[in-house]
C-alpha cells in the first residue's frame, strides 16, 4: 500500500515562508541596513534622445551630506565595464546581431527618458535627491523614435552611429518557399495586424540593493533582489569590475516579485558597488516607483502581421508571421532572444502546422530597454496563433473548438517534432479542451448571450489553447547538508520570488529521504554558500531543481546504506531503504535514518572506507524541455453605451505534468492570469511624440485591481513529462500565455454583432466604444 | 527637529524627527518595523497600510507628526504571541500571498473592511481592495481569504 504523506508530493501543503510574510518579518531589499551606509540617487535623463555635453557637479558636490558624484566621464578611469547582452542572436544572413554597448552611466548620448546620467551619493536619500537638483547638464536634444514600426523607416532618428536603420537583428525561421507554396493552394487566408502592447512589469517590491567593498581583500558584496545570484555575480565580476567571482559575493533575501524583470543585472547594482569601492563605505540604492517605471525593464512591444492559410475543411496549411520587436534603447541581458530563440519556434503551437515562415525585425528605439516578462516570447507567439485560429474559424463558419480539434497534434505522436525544430514532450490537448468546453458550458452560451442582450449587454465567448516551452535556463544544482544534530539544509541555485520554493522543495526532499518536512531549511540566494545555479525564470525551478534534489538525496541514501549495513552487520546489497528506515531485506532488522545520521558523524565507529558526514551535491543536467499547455475559455460582457468590459466567467484546464503542490500551482495560474488579463484589458505603456513616458506612475499606468478581475475556475490533468524524472512541467507563466488571446477572442466575439472583426490590447472602454461607434451597426436592433 | 510621541503596537514611543518625515519612514527607519512596505510614491499601492486609532490608513500619506498621540498598529503588532490574527491565518490557509510584499497592507486593510462590514460579499471585498495592489495572486485567493476570515471573526 502506498502511504500518502501529509507533506509529500501531491499535497497542498501550506507554505513555510508565510509565517514570516504574514507577520511582517520578510526581509526585502529595503529592509537590509548596514552600518555607515550612504545612500545613492540616480539622476536620469529628462530627454528621450540628446547629445550629452558638459556635466557640472561643482555646486552639487558642496551640497549638505554629499560624499560622491559619479558620471559617465569617470567610467574609463575606473575601468568600469558595460552591461553585456548574454543572448546575441544571428541575422538571417548568418552574421551576429548588433551589440552596441550598454554603459553603466550614459557617456556620449542619452537614449531614453530615464537613461542614467549621474549617481549622487549622500548621507541620506533626501540629501542625495536635493543635490541632484544642483547638477548642471548640457543636453543637445535630438529627434527621437519610440514606436518599433517607425524606427526602421527612412529618416527615422538613429540611436547608434554604427547600427544601420536602428536594426539590431533581421531574424528568420522556417521555410519561405514551402510556406508560399502552401498558401498558393489555400481555400482561405486569414490576415491580421496584431499589436502586443508594451507593459511595465511593476513587481510590488521595487528594485533595491546595497553594495559593500573591503579594500584589503579587493572584495565586493552585493545585497540585491534578483531571480538568481549567480548570473548577477557573473556580470558584476566578469563584465563590470573584472575581478574573480570569488571576490564578488551576491546575496538575495526575500524578493517581492520579479517576473523576468529581476532576472537581469542592472546599472544600479554596478553603481552601488562602484561607489562603495570609491568611498570604502556601504552604499544603498532603493528604487522609487517613478524610477521603476522608467528604469525597470519593460515587456512585450511587438507589431506583427500574420497570415494563416486554411483548406476547405479548416485544416491549417501554413502560417506567416512578420514581426517587429522593440528592444528599447539598449540591449538588456536577454533582450534579442525574447521574440526569437526559442520562443519564435513556439508559433508552431499545438497544431500539426507543416509550413511556417517567421521573420522578426528587432529594433532599437528611444525607450526603456525591453526584457523577459512572464512568458518571455511565448505569450507573444501564443497570442498571434490563437487570435488567428479563432478569427479563421469564424471566417470559415466553423466553431473554434472544431477547428482546433481538426488541427491538434494527436496524443499518439508524442514526442512530437515541430517543423520549427522543437520536440514536444507529452500532451493530450483534446481532453483538456473538452473538459474546458463542458466546465464553461460552451454549448449553452447562445442562451446566455440572448439573456445578456435583454439587459442591454453584449456578451462574448472566446477560447485559447496555449502551449509554452519551459526549462530552457540550463542545469540546476542541489546540495543536501545534514549536520551532526540532524538539521537538514537544502541548498538550491534557483531563487524564489514568491513562488513557494521553501515549501515545494522541502516536500520533494522529505518524501525522498523520509525525513520530517519541518526539519528542512532551504538556503538560496548566496553565492558564498550555493556553488552553482541558473536562477529562476522560464518556469524552470521545480523541473530542474526537483530532480537535482532527488539526485542529491539518492547520494545521501547510498552513503547511509553503507553505514546502515555496517550498523546492522549485513551486506550493503541486502539493505533496503523506505519510509525513513534502513532494513535488511526479508528481515525485521532495521535502523532509522536518524540513527544512521548520528553514526555518520562518529568517525571512529564507521567502516574505514566511509568518509564521515552526510553532505551531498548533485547537478541535474537539463537535456530537453517541457511543454505545459491548456485550454482557457473567457466569457465577457460589454456595456455598449460605455464600452466597459467585465470578465464574467473564466475557465482553465491545464496540463502541468505531475503536480507536487496543487495549491502553489493554482496560485501561479491565478497570478499569471492577473498579469495576462491586465495586459489585455488595462495595461499599456504610452510615450508621447517626444518620447516622454506618459504612464510613469500608478496613477497613469492601469494596474489590474481586485475589482477588474473575476474569480477563476481551474482544474488540471496530469500528463507526466518524460523530460525530467519528476514528470513535472513548468506552471509559472502559463496563465500569462493563455489569458490575453482567450479574453481578446471573447471581446471580439461580443462585438461581432456590431461588425467588429478585430480589437487590439489593451481593450479599454474607450477602444471598445470607438470600435462599436466607429463601425456600422449590424446588430439586430 | 520636532518631537513626536505615539503608541505603536501597544508600546509608547517618541523621537525627534525632521518635519517632512512620513509615518511609514518613522515606523521603518526609526522603529525598525520593516513589515510596513513602500511600494509606490503616489498612494496607490497600499503596501504601507497601518491602523491609526483602529482605522486603516496609508502610512505613506501621513506625516509622523500627524500621528502625534495616536495609537498605531502595524502588521508586527497583530499576532498574539505565536497565535496569528484570524486574517493572517486565513491568508496563510488560503494561499492569499506569494511574494508577500503587498501582504501586510492587504491584511491591515482587510481587517478594517471586516470591522466595518462583518459579512462582505465578493463584490464588496473586491471593491474595498481597489486601494491595495497585488501583482502575484490575481486577487482570487485574497478575496477567498478575506471572506473566510470574516466568517471566523463573526463566530
Amino acid at each position: 500500500m502506498v502511504t500518502v504523506r501529509k507533506y509529500g508530493a501531491g499535497q497542498a501543503v501550506r507554505r513555510t515562508e508565510d509565517k514570516r510574510f504574514v507577520t511582517g518579518h520578510g526581509r526585502y531589499s529595503d529592509d537590509i541596513n548596514v552600518g555607515r551606509q550612504a545612500h545613492g540617487f540616480v539622476l536620469r535623463s529628462p530627454h528621450a534622445h540628446a547629445k550629452l555635453g558638459k556635466i557640472d557637479t561643482k555646486k552639487a558636490l558642496k551640497a549638505p551630506g554629499v560624499v560622491l558624484i559619479l558620471t559617465g566621464a569617470d567610467l574609463a578611469a575606473d575601468k568600469i565595464g558595460s552591461l553585456p547582452c548574454l543572448a546575441p542572436i544571428n541575422n538571417k544572413d548568418g552574421s551576429t546581431c548588433a551589440l552596441p554597448p550598454y554603459p553603466v552611466l550614459a557617456t556620449d548620448k542619452v537614449r531614453f527618458v530615464g537613461d542614467a546620467v549621474a549617481f549622487i551619493v549622500a548621507e541620506t536619500v533626501a540629501e542625495a535627491r536635493d543635490a541632484a537638483e544642483l547638477v548642471e547638464i548640457d543636453y543637445d536634444t535630438l529627434p527621437s523614435v519610440s514606436d518599433c514600426a517607425e524606427a526602421g523607416k527612412p529618416g527615422a532618428p538613429q540611436l547608434f552611429a554604427d547600427v544601420k536603420n536602428n536594426m539590431c537583428a533581421d531574424w528568420e525561421l522556417g521555410d519561405k518557399a514551402k510556406t508560399d507554396a502552401a498558401f498558393a493552394k489555400a481555400h482561405h487566408i486569414t490576415k491580421r495586424d496584431l499589436i502586443n502592447n508594451r507593459v511595465i512589469v511593476a513587481s510590488m517590491e521595487p528594485r533595491g540593493m546595497t553594495g559593500m567593498y573591503e579594500p584589503a581583500e579587493d572584495r565586493f558584496t552585493l545585497y540585491t533582489g534578483s531571480q538568481g545570484v549567480h548570473s548577477v555575480r557573473g556580470v558584476m565580476a566578469g563584465n563590470v569590475f573584472d575581478v574573480p567571482t570569488n571576490r564578488m559575493r551576491v546575496v538575495t533575501n526575500d524578493v517581492g516579485g520579479g517576473f523576468g524583470m529581476k532576472a537581469v543585472p542592472y546599472r544600479e547594482q554596478a553603481l552601488v558597488l562602484w561607489a562603495a569601492k570609491r568611498l570604502h563605505r556601504p552604499v544603498k540604492w532603493i528604487s522609487e516607483r517613478s524610477d521603476a517605471m522608467l528604469s525597470d525593464t519593460h515587456g512585450r512591444d511587438h507589431a506583427t502581421h500574420a497570415e494563416m492559410a486554411f483548406d476547405k475543411g479548416g485544416k491549417i496549411l501554413g502560417l506567416r508571421v512578420h514581426g517587429i520587436a522593440n528592444m528599447g534603447a539598449y540591449l538588456s541581458c536577454w533582450g534579442p532572444c525574447i521574440p526569437t530563440e526559442p520562443a519564435g519556434a513556439m508559433h508552431a503551437a499545438v497544431y500539426s502546422i507543416q509550413n511556417l515562415h517567421i521573420t522578426f525585425k528587432v529594433m532599437f528605439t528611444n525607450t526603456t530597454p525591453i526584457e523577459a516578462y512572464r512568458g518571455a516570447g511565448r505569450p507573444e507567439a501564443a497570442y498571434v496563433v490563437e487570435r488567428m485560429v479563432e478569427a479563421g474559424a469564424h471566417e470559415l463558419g466553423m466553431s473554434p473548438a472544431d477547428l482546433r480539434r481538426k488541427n491538434f497534434i494527436p496524443p499518439a505522436s508524442f514526442p512530437h517534432k515541430t517543423v520549427t525544430g522543437l520536440t514536444y514532450d507529452s500532451g493530450n490537448y483534446e481532453i483538456n479542451m473538452d473538459q474546458a468546453l463542458k466546465a464553461a458550458d460552451w454549448a449553452g452560451f447562445e442562451a446566455r448571450r440572448r439573456e445578456a442582450a435583454k439587459r442591454g449587454k453584449a456578451r462574448g465567448i472566446g477560447m485559447a489553447y496555449y502551449i509554452e516551452i519551459c526549462g530552457t535556463g540550463g542545469s540546476e544544482m542541489a546540495e543536501v547538508r545534514i549536520d551532526s544534530s540532524g538539521a537538514v539544509t537544502l541548498m538550491v541555485g534557483t531563487q524564489s520570488n514568491g513562488q513557494g520554493h521553501e515549501t515545494a522543495y522541502a516536500q520533494v526532499l522529505s518524501e525522498r529521504l523520509g525525513i520530517p518536512f519541518e526539519s528542512i531549511t532551504l538556503l538560496q540566494g548566496d553565492t558564498n554558500s550555493v556553488i552553482y545555479g541558473s536562477g529562476t525564470g522560464g518556469s524552470r525551478s521545480l523541473q530542474t531543481a526537483g530532480p537535482a534534489i532527488n539526485m542529491a538525496a539518492d547520494k545521501v541514501i547510498a552513503k547511509a546504506k553503507k553505514i546502515a549495513a555496517h550498523m546492522l552487520e549485513a551486506a550493503e546489497a541486502d539493505i533496503t531503504f523506505g519510509d525513513g528506515t534502513f532494513t535488511i531485506a526479508g528481515t525485521d532488522k532495521k535502523v532509522s535514518f536518524d540513527d544512521v545520521r548520528a553514526r555518520a558523524f562518529q568517525a571512529g565507529r564507521l567502516p574505514v572506507e566511509v568518509e564521515p558526514g552526510l553532505n551531498e551535491t548533485a547537478i541535474f543536467k537539463q537535456t530537453s524541455f517541457t511543454f505545459p499547455n491548456g485550454c482557457h475559455i473567457s466569457e465577457v460582457e460589454i456595456d455598449p453605451d460605455t464600452g466597459k468590459l467585465d470578465v464574467v466567467a473564466y475557465t482553465i484546464v491545464d496540463d502541468f505534468g505531475r503536480v507536487v503542490n496543487p495549491m502553489l500551482v493554482e496560485g501561479q495560474v491565478h497570478g499569471g492570469l492577473g498579469q495576462g488579463l491586465g495586459q489585455a484589458l488595462l495595461e499599456g505603456v504610452s510615450y508621447d511624440s517626444d518620447g516622454q513616458l506618459l504612464t510613469g506612475s500608478f496613477m497613469d499606468y492601469c494596474m489590474p485591481r481586485a475589482d477588474n478581475l473575476p474569480s477563476f475556475s481551474f482544474r488540471y490533468n496530469e500528463v507526466p513529462s518524460p523530460a525530467n524524472p519528476l514528470g513535472v512541467k513548468g506552471c509559472g507563466e502559463a496563465g500569462c500565455v493563455g489569458g490575453p488571446p482567450s479574453v481578446m477572442n471573447a471581446a471580439v466575439d461580443a462585438l461581432r454583432p456590431y461588425g467588429v472583426q478585430h480589437l487590439d490590447m489593451p481593450v479599454t472602454p474607450q477602444r471598445i466604444w470607438r470600435a462599436i461607434h466607429g463601425t456600422k451597426r449590424k446588430a439586430a436592433e | 527637529m520636532p518631537a513626536v510621541s505615539m503608541t505603536v503596537n501597544g508600546k509608547k514611543v517618541s523621537a525627534d524627527v525632521e518635519p517632512r518625515t512620513l509615518l511609514v519612514h518613522y515606523l521603518r527607519e526609526h522603529l525598525g518595523l520593516t513589515g510596513t512596505h513602500v511600494g509606490c510614491d503616489t498612494s496607490q499601492c497600499g503596501a504601507c497600510v497601518v491602523h491609526i486609532d483602529g482605522e486603516s490608513v496609508k502610512s505613506c500619506t501621513v506625516l509622523a507628526a500627524q500621528a502625534e498621540g495616536a495609537k498605531v498598529m502595524t502588521i508586527e503588532g497583530l499576532a498574539d504571541g505565536d497565535k496569528l490574527h484570524p486574517m493572517q491565518e486565513a491568508f496563510r490557509e488560503h494561499h492569499a500571498l506569494q511574494c508577500g510584499f503587498c501582504t501586510p497592507g492587504m491584511v491591515m486593510s482587510a481587517i478594517d473592511l471586516v470591522k466595518q462590514n462583518k459579512n462582505p460579499s465578493e463584490k464588496e471585498i473586491r471593491e474595498w481592495l481597489s486601494g491595495n495592489l497585488c501583482r502575484c495572486t490575481g486577487y482570487h485567493n485574497i478575496v477567498k481569504a478575506i471572506a473566510a476570515a470574516a466568517q471566523t471573526m463573526r463566530s
